[in-house]
């Protein structure tokens, strides 16, 4: 097999120990962190369950709930936009950028602006843009990408900072943390002030009030949305919620799931342009509402629980093999970890991200963390019927003809259990030949050589249990028989 | 009754109505050609506790492989032969966890489109019980009366912990064992890196993550590994033997079933 691009990635990162100890570092504090929080207390399953189930409502309802946010937010004054596709909504935002002559934008941490590709766009309409989020900056200094949903340059570690920031904007060298992250907070504050657009996400929109919430923890993402006279907030748009009620419920699974944090050092409540008796706030506000593959994916009942992600980043953060490989080997996907390897695939071809899908062990760490339950396992294996048969719906082409011969053959022997044992037999025959060491295979050929790379097998036995039980396990006497027979010590199996 | 004679036993099974039924035994298909052994450990025990087995004969395998690397019409065959061989049996009783989750919670939803089938699945499903669990919550025994005079860590295998809920059970039933000392690793609960075809197609990744868990069985300071579920041990086996490491990879039938050692 060649290797993918998934694997020669994930060969590197394997092998980077900096990388390795800093993932390991987040996941035992914030993943294992809330495993054991869920586990203490049992009785948060309560509110768990709410946001799911109102999150199963609202986007069985999302049209209308939708409908009803629009009519709020421009009531209170701003603009909103239906982008169906990445492409409009950039559209929308490069022309609105020209036509007010905006020559700089200040970005709020947003995966969504990173999915619908907007750097890119702003830079080839000659405009200016800075990320805010001190990862984000890095990441965009390093002309990188991030790594993580919530922890963008989780990759990066001080030196690397400290070179970059030298380099790039020519603070003196230092890897001092704080003396590093003052440096970026000077220079980006001059940018905040100098900006004449900003560009934000949306972690909940509220369709009976009208606003925009957004958390962060630098108090960047506020100035974003107040300072630059224009505020443009990208929604995906099931990040829709009814209520404040439901508001509330899913700020507090958010701010857990991300960072095990009762509640964000910021959350902006975001509520349109400044007004009279509202004088807080931008000239404009503009908020952009995305399918680009939702609607898609809410049309199909295997996946459209998907759409209930809170985009946490919790399951990243549990998840082994996240752990080893890190978030670029994801095939560079926006998003990562066990959230993409379900998204990405929906999102861009379940074909292009079949290492997304085939990539996991299944252990079901993410479904045990997930704040809202998603059960990503179930959904990666409905990926992997897609690839294993072909599907029309989702226009996939069948993966592997002759591994699907394979199965179908192992299959055959499944229901046979002639055909099995005959199986069997034939396997350890040919596992005979192989070199032994300490009664272990240590090389086979084929598939097999995968495995005996770095590990060794052991030999199929002589006598199969089934065949053991019929020669003498079936007429083996009694413990009532035994007893007689002074019997302390039992048959056979003991080393 | 003395069943056996290697120790006393504090259990109420034997005034524990259930203790009648008949078990049937569901070996996995990795048990019975590769370790055979822990299957027969499996029926030392059952002997010892005085509980009446059979073994349908025909068994093949769950269909798990299939199902995990998206065969589903495959696995929905081996699932059709396994509940055909089964649907009589009384208590089914397997030394894997990931199995019995296989047919307790994946078969059901094979046949979502067939109610009756699934009604039929689910039957089975409810009366599989993994190999602890089935001692400990079914047959109440928490003392199996074996002795092993080594010292032993738990790894808990990912099906068995999280689709089964499985993680005092076998801790019971070790703690029980004489002249065990059960010490418990970092992250016993994290993934083995095992994951079927996983470890085939990915294998650079399986790797990596059976030498994380192999890193925490060391520090254990164990010089057994014990789990309930073959797959996982042989991966942590394979790659405790090409790294020519002396930890002892056992199932924990294998130790429940001895007397001395
Ligand atoms: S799938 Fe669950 S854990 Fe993962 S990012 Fe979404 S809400 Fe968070």
């Amino acid at each position: 097999m060649s290797e993918s691009f998934y694997r020669e990635n994930a060969k590197k990162a394997i092998a980077d120990d900096k990388l390795q100890a800093a993932i390991n570092l987040i996941q035992d504090r914030f993943g294992t962190g809330l495993l054991n929080l869920w586990k203490e207390k049992p009785e948060m399953d309560e509110l768990r369950n709410r946001v799911k189930a109102a999150k199963d409502k609202n986007l069985k309802n999302l049209d209308i709930l939708l409908a009803k946010l629009a009519d709020s937010v421009e009531a209170r004054g701003g603009h909103v936009f239906f982008a169906e596709t990445a492409e409009e909504a950039r559209l929308y935002t490069i022309e609105l950028a020209k036509r007010r002559h905006v020559k700089m934008v200040v970005k709020g941490k947003s995966m969504l602006s990173a999915e619908i590709k907007i750097d890119q766009a702003l830079a080839d309409a000659g405009i200016e843009h800075w990320e805010t989020d001190l990862g984000e900056y890095l990441v965009q200094l390093d002309k990188d990408i991030p790594s993580h949903i919530i922890a963008p340059a989780v990759h990066m570690n001080r030196e690397h900072i400290g070179d970059l920031l030298a380099k790039r904007i020519g603070t003196p060298l230092s890897y001092d943390p704080p003396a590093l992250t003052l440096a970026a907070r000077k220079a980006l504050r001059r940018k905040f002030l100098k900006a004449d657009m900003g560009i934000t996400g949306c972690n909940i929109a509220v369709a009976e009030t009208g606003q925009v919430s957004l958390v962060s923890n630098e108090g960047n993402i506020r100035m974003t949305g107040t300072m630059p006279p224009i505020h443009v907030a990208l929604m995906g748009m099931e990040r829709v919620v009814a209520n404040m009620q439901e508001h509330k419920d899913m700020l507090q699974l958010l701010t857990l799931g991300a960072a095990m944090q009762k509640i964000s050092t910021y959350v902006s409540f975001n509520g349109g342009p400044v007004a009279e008796g509202c004088p807080d706030g931008p000239q404009e506000f503009h908020l952009i509402i995305i399918d680009n593959g939702r609607s898609k994916i809410l049309a199909d009942e295997t996946f459209s629980e998907i759409l209930s992600c809170i985009r946490c980043g919790a399951c990243l953060n549990v998840c082994p093999v996240y752990g080893k490989i890190g978030g670029h080997s994801y095939n560079r996907a926006t998003y990562s970890g066990p959230i993409g390897a379900v998204i990405e695939p929906l999102f861009n071809g379940i074909n292009a991200q079949a290492d997304l899908c085939k990539g996991e062990t299944l252990c079901g760490a993410c479904l045990k963390v997930c704040p809202v339950k998603n059960n990503i396992p179930r959904m990666l294996l409905a990926l992997r019927e897609k690839l294993a048969y072909g599907d029309e719906k989702w226009d996939v082409e069948q993966q592997n003809p002759l591994e699907e011969l394979a199965f179908r053959g192992v299959g055959e022997a499944m229901v046979s259990p002639r055909l099995w044992h005959t199986g069997e037999k034939v396997v350890r025959s040919i596992m005979k030949k192989k070199p032994h060491q300490n009664d272990m295979v240590t090389a086979m050929s084929g598939p097999g050589r995968a495995w005996t790379d770095d590990r060794d097998l052991p030999p199929i036995a002589e006598k199969s249990f089934a065949r053991l039980w019929k020669e003498k396990l079936q007429n083996r006497p009694l413990p009532a028989e035994k007893k007689e027979d002074n019997s302390g010590k039992d048959e056979g199996e003991e080393k | 009754m003395s069943a056996g004679s290697s120790g006393t036993f504090n259990n109420s099974f034997l005034f524990n109505p259930m203790a009648k039924r008949k078990v049937s035994l569901f070996i996995q298909c990795l048990v019975d050609s590769m370790f055979p052994h822990v299957g027969e450990a499996m029926v030392t025990v059952f002997d010892r506790l005085g509980i009446p087995l059979e073994y349908p004969p025909g068994q093949t395998c769950c269909g798990q492989p299939s199902f995990n690397a998206g065969y589903q019409k495959e696995a929905r065959k081996a699932a059709l032969h396994f509940i055909e061989l089964f649907e009589d049996s009384e208590d089914i009783v397997c030394p894997s966890g990931s199995c019995v989750s296989m047919v307790r919670h994946d078969y059901p939803e094979l046949f979502k489109d067939s109610p009756k089938m699934q009604e039929r699945a689910r039957a089975v499903g409810k009366r599989c019980y993994e190999f602890s669990e089935y001692l400990v919550d079914q047959l109440g025994v928490s003392d199996c009366g074996a002795t092993f005079r080594r010292k032993v860590t738990y790894h808990d295998s990912c099906h068995l912990y999280r689709n089964l809920g499985i993680d005092r059970q076998p801790r019971v039933l070790l703690n029980n064992v004489k002249e065990l000392e059960l010490i418990e690793m970092k992250d016993s609960t994290q993934c083995c890196g095992f994951g079927g075809t996983f470890s085939i197609n990915y294998p650079e990744i399986s790797t990596a993550l059976v030498d994380e868990k192999i890193k925490n069985i060391l520090a254990s300071g164990a010089d057994v590994v014990c789990g309930c579920d073959m797959s996982c041990l042989m991966n942590i086996k394979g790659r405790l033997s090409r790294l020519g490491e002396t930890v002892e990879v056992v199932h924990i039938a294998e130790i429940l079933a001895g007397s001395e050692k």
